[in-house]
């Protein structure tokens, strides 16, 4: 299928998303969407799908002018759209999935099961997409759901598929099968539409690259260019990938874990006899595939989840299981991993946001009675020093964009007296000109003398922060080695290879 | 205003700033359109069950020349009903002006408006209680029965004690908090603790404490001595809520107001200054975030219960200091159960002590004028009820009431779900 996009103009309000979009994607082309975050893809994509109507502008398939009323009219056009975040029923099996919406029924509307599972293994065998049809999808790793997904859109003949950020959530073994789905489905005829902001995906995989930012079409691109390049038509200048930082100088131990164990919320050791020292001056990146423990590790370190046995120290202080607020008070700077859960309240305004756990702290209150203009001086200060893009400070937090309200809660962490830093995940989501703004800043701090704990699951930000490297599996560390360590290795020990001959 | 060209176009650019304002979807306008649709569904309230109306609208079925006079007659009765609610919540103009000009008759004048403040003043206190609870995220279903005991408690102090007023009738008030603080800490000890869901302990309390009123009140402590109904002894004139005009001033609006009004500088500066309140705001909005923040949900859940509780608590002992002077089996019992309307009170005025104020006085008003246009049009009271449930109905819908007045959307988003929380 040959889809075209003619002059696609999106207005909300006074803000353009989408300022006349020409795009083709040919038949069985790998085309990638590339741009930060709040550039306009996901807009652009739902306008595509059917979800959104554009201003101004029109959509061709086969040069055919288009009208979606909605999605379903996208669905009969041929066009299938996996989102980031999964429509899939938990408890449903797979087959169920799949067929969702379009069931084969036998007489009086039961349903035909085993035609259902037919259905599907015919297809997961025309596109290699391998996956048990009976399995009951909440069971799945992220990978396989994302899969049926794939399935389900496949399965409604979709001609052209969009992928909406896939590898947000995937391991990189899972990202590797991603890859090599999207390169079968694209030699079999399909046109793929890849929206991503990763460049080393975009490269190895996209046939064309298509640059948007701030609604425009900035330049199409073949994939063969270079990282740097991708970049800076991206953010619009030029950015450092690599993390620029000096030799680390560490000093004593800040934080230390001494075989602790703490279990997950459905009772099973999630870290299993860890032992850990982060010294001060230096940052030690917690590398491994998520769910091998480092959530339910930062959350007992933050006071958040009981530690079932072992000892967690801060700058010599005992705070096993102590209250968050006993954390906090012993100099624990924390990023958490669900920022929107835990780490801002959307309906507060950003001043507020920004003294959210140390509103008592002085000068923003006395005798029980918060003063205002001292909180409002904090953020005026704030946002300046850390560039935080908001039309006021007393705009509500939910008025900025992902990286803004990142940038709120490390600009939060960081000033505040620390002794140590934990962030989890702490660019997840973010676009490259955020991604190194907060690098930077946390170099800054650990060159200043701060004890830094990164949990991260990007290989490249482990690589590129960590003055040493832990790696975790299955709760427990399976190495701590040095940056110069080859990826190979590093990967060897996330999959569970033991350390036995570690350094 | 035209004697300077110059301001002229000043003037309609702010005017057509207005105008936009009008059309655009804000909660202020949304709860006014849902106070115009509530009195529009009490007409056709008043239509649908008045003969005389229905009569004249039969008629225009045999023949259209029938039609204005069906109108005229419907107009009339819903403008005799609406009008008379009017003169008896606010002010009667004639009444008024004639007190203007003679110099007297102020006491028929003003007694409007002094019973809907009478009525308001412990309404104001309950659903500030209820607001600051909404607005941690807490569902206090209990206040009335928190008043119930506020009140018993506030009896057993104002009536069985005799002491100098200046110290009797705080005692008395303060009595009254702690019967309600009392009520409030079982659901919020039980759900800080255990987990045990708030609405439905505090919706079960309230049938407890009605229970403990009856009892109370054919105990012979406080039982009004040569009586065997539930009636209890009047509070000792040292105890109660003098008139705020003097006793010879014939109206009843009393300090009870000023409490009520104390209240509400205090709720502003809980909610708006206060740490605590912050935490309570931050708990209500997000409360996982609260908890990595160093929040203590279960200080705060018990901290809710005790202000809440405590405010409900006043809210009786001023309803029955200022205003009813003893206890009966029925107070606080079915429409004057002060606790429950102020749920529905809070909801409408977005659990801001500001929006309580004005809400509180809406529906004092709708409840003395109701009582009023009873007198006056034979139209029962229960209208009142009608139109209030209405507006709230209305309220808690706001993209019903955009629709129907077709309301611009505005940049900063949707209009929020006044009652949103519910079930999360």
């Amino acid at each position: 299928m040959r889809l075209e996009l003619r002059g696609i103009t999106k207005r909300f309000g006074t803000l353009t998303a989408n300022d006349h979009i020409d795009l083709t994607v040919e038949p069985g082309q790998i085309h990638c969407l590339l741009g930060e975050n709040g550039a306009g893809k996901s807009t652009l994509m739902n306008v595509v799908f059917g979800l959104l109507h554009p201003d101004e502008g029109e959509i061709l398939i086969d040069d055919v002018p288009q009208r979606f009323a909605n999605s379903g009219d996208a669905v009969r056009r041929g066009i299938g759209m996996v989102h980031q975040h999964f429509m899939l029923v938990p408890v449903f099996s797979v087959a169920e999935n799949v067929v969702l919406g379009f069931e084969p029924t036998r007489r009086l509307g039961r349903l035909d099961h085993a035609r259902a599972r037919e259905e599907i293994r015919h297809t997961s065998q025309q596109f290699n997409l391998e996956v048990d049809p009976d399995a009951i999808v909440e069971n799945l790793p992220v990978g396989l759901q994302q899969r049926v997904e794939i399935l389900k859109a496949l399965n409604h003949d979709a001609e052209l598929l969009i992928l909406d950020e896939p590898t947000a959530v995937l391991t990189p073994q899972e990202i590797d099968a991603l890859m090599a789905i999207m390169r079968s489905l694209a030699a079999s005829g399909k046109s793929i539409l890849f929206i991503s902001h990763k460049l080393k995906e975009v490269r190895a995989v996209s046939d064309v690259v298509t640059v948007i930012r701030q609604g425009r079409v900035i330049d199409q691109v073949p994939p063969t260019t270079d990282e740097s390049t991708l970049a800076s038509l991206m953010v619009g200048r030029d950015v450092s990938l690599t993390v620029a930082k000096d030799v680390a100088a560490p000093g004593a131990p800040v934080l230390e874990l001494d075989d602790v164990v703490v279990r997950d919320d459905r009772g099973l050791a999630a870290v299993d006899h860890v032992s850990l020292q982060v010294h001060a001056g230096e940052i030690l990146a917690l590398a491994g595939v998520q769910g091998n423990g480092q959530t339910e590790l930062v959350e007992a370190i933050a006071g958040m989840r009981p530690v079932e046995s072992g000892r967690i120290t801060l700058g010599g202080r005992d705070i096993t299981g102590a209250t968050p607020r006993a954390a906090l008070d012993s100099g624990l700077g924390h990023i958490p991993e669900d920022r929107h859960r835990y780490g801002v309240v959307m309906s507060l305004s950003v001043a507020d946001n920004l003294v959210l756990n140390a509103p008592r702290r002085a000068p923003f209150a006395a005798h029980g009675s918060r003063n205002l203009a001292a909180v409002r001086d904090n953020a005026e200060d704030l946002v300046g020093r850390f560039d935080i893009r908001t039309t006021s400070v007393q705009a509500p937090l939910s008025s900025l964009s992902g990286g803004n309200q990142q940038k709120v809660i490390v600009a939060r962490e960081l000033s505040r007296p620390l002794e140590v830093l934990v962030a989890s995940q702490p660019t997840r989501g973010l676009d490259v000109g955020s991604i190194e703004y907060v690098h930077r800043q946390i170099v800054e701090q650990r060159n200043e003398g701060l004890a830094v704990l990164i949990v991260s699951s990007e290989l490249d930000e482990v690589m590129a922060l960590g003055d040493r490297i832990a790696v975790m599996h299955a709760g427990q560390i399976t190495g701590v080695v040095d940056p110069s360590t080859s990826r190979e290795r590093i990967g060897l020990l996330m999959a569970g290879a033991t350390g036995a001959d570690h350094e | 205003m035209s004697e300077s060209p110059v301001t002229e176009a000043p003037v309609r650019a702010s005017r057509r700033r207005w105008w936009h304002r009008f059309t655009t979807r804000s909660p202020l306008l949304v709860t006014i359109d849902a106070l115009i649709l509530g009195f529009v569904v009490g007409a056709v309230v008043i239509i649908t069950t008045t003969a005389s109306v229905l009569d004249a609208w039969r008629a225009v079925f045999s023949g259209w020349s029938a039609f204005p006079h069906a109108c005229k007659i419907t107009g009339d009765v819903v403008g005799s009903a609406y009008r008379a609610m009017f003169t008896g919540a606010v002010v009667n103009p004639q009444i008024f002006w004639h007190a203007v000009t003679t110099g007297h008759g102020w006491t028929v004048a003003l007694t409007p408006l002094s019973e809907t403040l009478t009525y308001a003043a412990p309404l104001i206190i309950a659903s500030i209680g209820v607001g600051i609870a909404f607005q941690t995220g807490i569902f206090n279903i209990g206040a009335n029965g928190q008043a119930i005991l506020g009140g018993v408690a506030g009896a057993y102090m104002g009536s069985l004690v005799h002491l100098p007023t200046f110290i009797h009738l705080p005692l008395t008030l303060a009595a009254g908090i702690v019967g309600g603080v009392v009520v409030g800490l079982v659901p919020g000890l039980l759900k800080a603790y255990t987990g045990a869901h708030e609405v439905i302990v505090t919706l079960m309390l309230n049938y407890v404490v009605a229970a403990v009123l009856i009892f109370t009140l054919l105990s012979t402590v406080l039982q009004q001595p040569g009586q065997q109904n539930d009636i209890s002894r009047n509070l000792e004139p040292s105890a109660q809520l003098a008139p705020l005009f003097g006793a010879a001033s014939g109206l009843r609006v009393n300090w009870g107001l000023a409490v009520a009004a104390l209240v509400v500088v205090f709720a502003w500066w809980f909610l708006e200054r206060s740490s605590l309140g912050f935490d309570f705001r931050v708990t209500g909005a997000n409360p996982q975030a609260a908890r990595a923040s160093g929040i203590n949900a279960r200080a705060v859940i018990v901290l809710v219960f005790v202000i809440s509780g405590g405010l409900a608590g006043l809210a009786g002992i001023v309803q029955l200091a200022g205003t009813t002077h003893y206890l009966d089996g029925g107070f606080l019992i079915g429409n004057a159960g002060i606790g429950f309307t102020a749920i529905t009170v809070s909801l409408l005025g977005r659990n801001r002590p500001v929006g309580i104020v004005w809400a509180s006085l809406l529906f004092a008003g709708l409840g003395v004028g109701g009582r009023a246009m009873q007198a006056a049009t034979g139209i029962p009271l229960d209208l009142a009820t009608v139109i209030q449930s209405a507006v709230v109905l209305f309220v808690a819908t706001p993209v019903l009431v955009q629709e129907i007045f077709r309301l611009r959307q505005t940049t900063a988003g949707e209009v929020r779900l006044a009652t949103s929380g519910w079930g999360s």
